[in-house]
């Protein structure tokens, strides 16, 4: 059995000591755990960042196998409890603050309270304008970092980390939506999470450049 | 002339006329004008005026 010392020790060892008591006592929240979001939790996780606000509204299909980080034992499951499942599995330490239900402009403000980033992780186009909206408004001083345009199969290479305003980035390639009949597949949708886990822990640590 | 993601285009009356004659829907894009976020409710308020820097997100879906 591991104990939780060891875990300890070794996210101070391999990331730093100085590095591990920020992420440990970061909170960050994730707002959508489809495609996106439950990769970043989960990269998020691993890091060891300390409390997670996880908001989706939505159960795991076996539609949602083939891009998102859940198992064929999930299925049926409220996506924030089977991630929360996951994480305890990779970290019992960290703490998960779950909201089953829809983010809205009313609420969003109230759920990611206290948080340093928020992850905007939706899956409509409409949603992802509704939360920057909600959140470049209602909670001063936290920057949003948004996903936009990772469908379809073109090059990894367009998919990068943009700041267009001075609290907001957006990862993605800012094109390839799901409008045109586009697929989403899932090693350009995880890279589009792992931008946004990648912005998450640099603002973290005080790096507010893209 | 104002500024949209910095590229120079002849001004609109407001917000919203802008994105009328670009072509971009109104519930799809967060909006920043001199700095500052303009809500959805505002867009038709808004007034531009020339020099008005603009920065638009269009948000395409998936995720």
């Amino acid at each position: 059995m591991v104990t939780q010392e060891a875990l300890d020790a070794a996210l101070a060892a391999r990331h730093g000591a100085a590095v591990q008591k920020k992420l440990s006592a970061a909170r960050v929240g994730i707002a959508g755990l489809g495609g996106l979001g439950s990769h970043i939790a989960v990269f998020l996780a691993r890091l060891g960042v300390g409390q997670l606000v996880l908001a989706d509204f939505d159960r795991v299909d076996v539609s949602n196998l083939h891009r998102q980080h859940y198992f064929l034992r999930h299925v049926g499951e409220w996506k924030t409890e089977a991630l929360a499942e996951q994480i305890r599995e990779i970290n019992p330490a960290l703490r998960c603050t779950l909201h089953t239900g829809r983010v809205t402009e009313e609420n969003a403000c109230r759920l990611f309270d206290g948080c340093a980033v928020v992850c905007e992780a939706f899956d409509r186009a409409d949603q992802k304008a509704m939360l920057a909206e909600a959140v470049l408004t209602g909670l001063p001083g936290v920057p949003l970092v948004g996903g936009s345009g990772m469908a379809g199969v073109g090059s990894a290479n367009e998919i990068r980390t943009e700041r267009p305003m001075a609290r907001f980035y957006v990862c993605g390639d800012g094109v390839s939506g799901i409008e045109e009949g586009a697929g989403l597949l899932c090693p350009r949708v995880a890279l589009c999470a792992a931008h946004q886990a990648m912005m998450a822990l640099r603002l973290l640590l005080g790096e507010t450049e893209p | 002339m104002i500024q949209v993601n910095g590229e120079l285009l002849p001004a609109a009356a407001t917000v919203q006329e802008l994105l009328d004659r670009q072509g971009w829907r109104a519930d799809r894009v967060a909006v920043e004008k001199n700095g500052e976020i303009v809500r959805r409710g505002d867009f038709s308020a808004t007034a531009l005026h020339d020099g008005d820097r603009l920065e638009i997100v269009r948000f395409v879906g998936g995720g």
